[in-house]
């Protein structure tokens, strides 16, 4: 990197930014979690708690210059994906079950 | 330039997830976090990673919004209904988060030593994530497979109409 080009691309963001935006995604994510009355939505917002901390993965995997962090991420996407799955195999047999999807009124686990 | 990028990405990040919370509707909800992940990619892309950018974009908000969205259209999920639980769970939910984020922000701002990020910082090569991943971490690799493997049996083992169900219905 030669100096002119730094010095042309000075305005550098400071990592603790990302980290400020992942907590805050994933407070967004928690409060979802808690007031979302849609069995499908309060699923949503633990995707988003999922990514806030895949973002704060990247960034630290930037700072190091280590390539694991990226690597964790990657194993992070498998599993979301796998959990999707099953997660909404699970919601749609509990609306075959109940016929709603309102957390308020699936409340037993038995059927 | 990377400043620019970071304040409109973070931006449009921030404003999908508070709509996803606003909007009292799945699918919209289902959408808003469809931007949040695209914009997530391209903060990927920000920090030098671009394997996980392209997976964040095939992956999640191609693959598991695709089945949130198809999710929520097969059940037709209609709007939300506020009750008294929900009463409650706001009135706990927000001192609680705001208790998290209080304590999460001073950890990360107190934070000393982090670097910064630029546009001149490069990339990090696939090549290099693939040969870590492929050596070292093989193992974990071939066993994730065999995870996803017996996510997709109890998916459909879930799904799957029972057959006790299904002399009941009768």
């Amino acid at each position: 990197m030669n100096p002119a080009s730094s010095h042309l691309l000075q305005n550098d963001v400071p990592l603790n930014w990302y980290l400020m935006l992942s907590a805050a995604l994933f407070s967004l994510g928690v409060l979802g979690f808690l007031i979302k009355r849609n069995l499908i939505t309060v699923f949503m917002s633990i995707e988003l708690m999922l990514n806030a901390v895949n973002l704060s993965f990247v960034t630290f995997a930037h700072q190091w210059h280590m390539v694991k962090g990226q690597i964790f991420v990657f194993f992070v996407m498998m599993v979301a994906a796998a959990e999707a799955a099953v997660g909404l195999a699970i919601i749609i047999a509990v609306f075959r079950a109940r016929a709603t999807l309102a957390v308020d009124r699936i409340d037993l686990m038995k059927l | 330039m990377h400043l620019i990028l970071f304040v409109l990405f973070a931006g449009l990040c921030l404003a999908g997830a508070i709509n996803l919370l606003l909007q009292s509707h799945p699918i919209n909800s289902a959408l808003s976090l469809i931007v949040v992940m695209t914009s997530l990619a391209v903060l990927y892309l920000l920090l030098g990673a671009e394997f996980l950018a392209a997976a964040q974009v095939i992956v999640y908000a191609g693959a598991i919004m695709v089945l949130f969205t198809f999710v929520v259209m097969l059940l037709n999920a209609g709007q939300e209904e506020r009750t008294l639980g929900s009463r409650a769970a706001r009135t706990v939910g927000f001192p609680a988060v705001a208790a998290i984020l209080g304590v999460l922000a001073t950890i990360v701002l107190k934070a000393q030593g982090l670097g910064t990020a630029s546009l001149s910082d490069g990339i990090t090569p696939t090549e290099q994530l693939s040969a870590e991943l492929f050596t070292k971490l093989l193992l974990p690799f071939e066993v994730t497979s065999v995870l996803i493997l017996i996510a997709i049996l109890g998916a459909v083992a879930l799904a799957r109409r029972g057959d006790g169900e299904r002399t009941e219905g009768k």
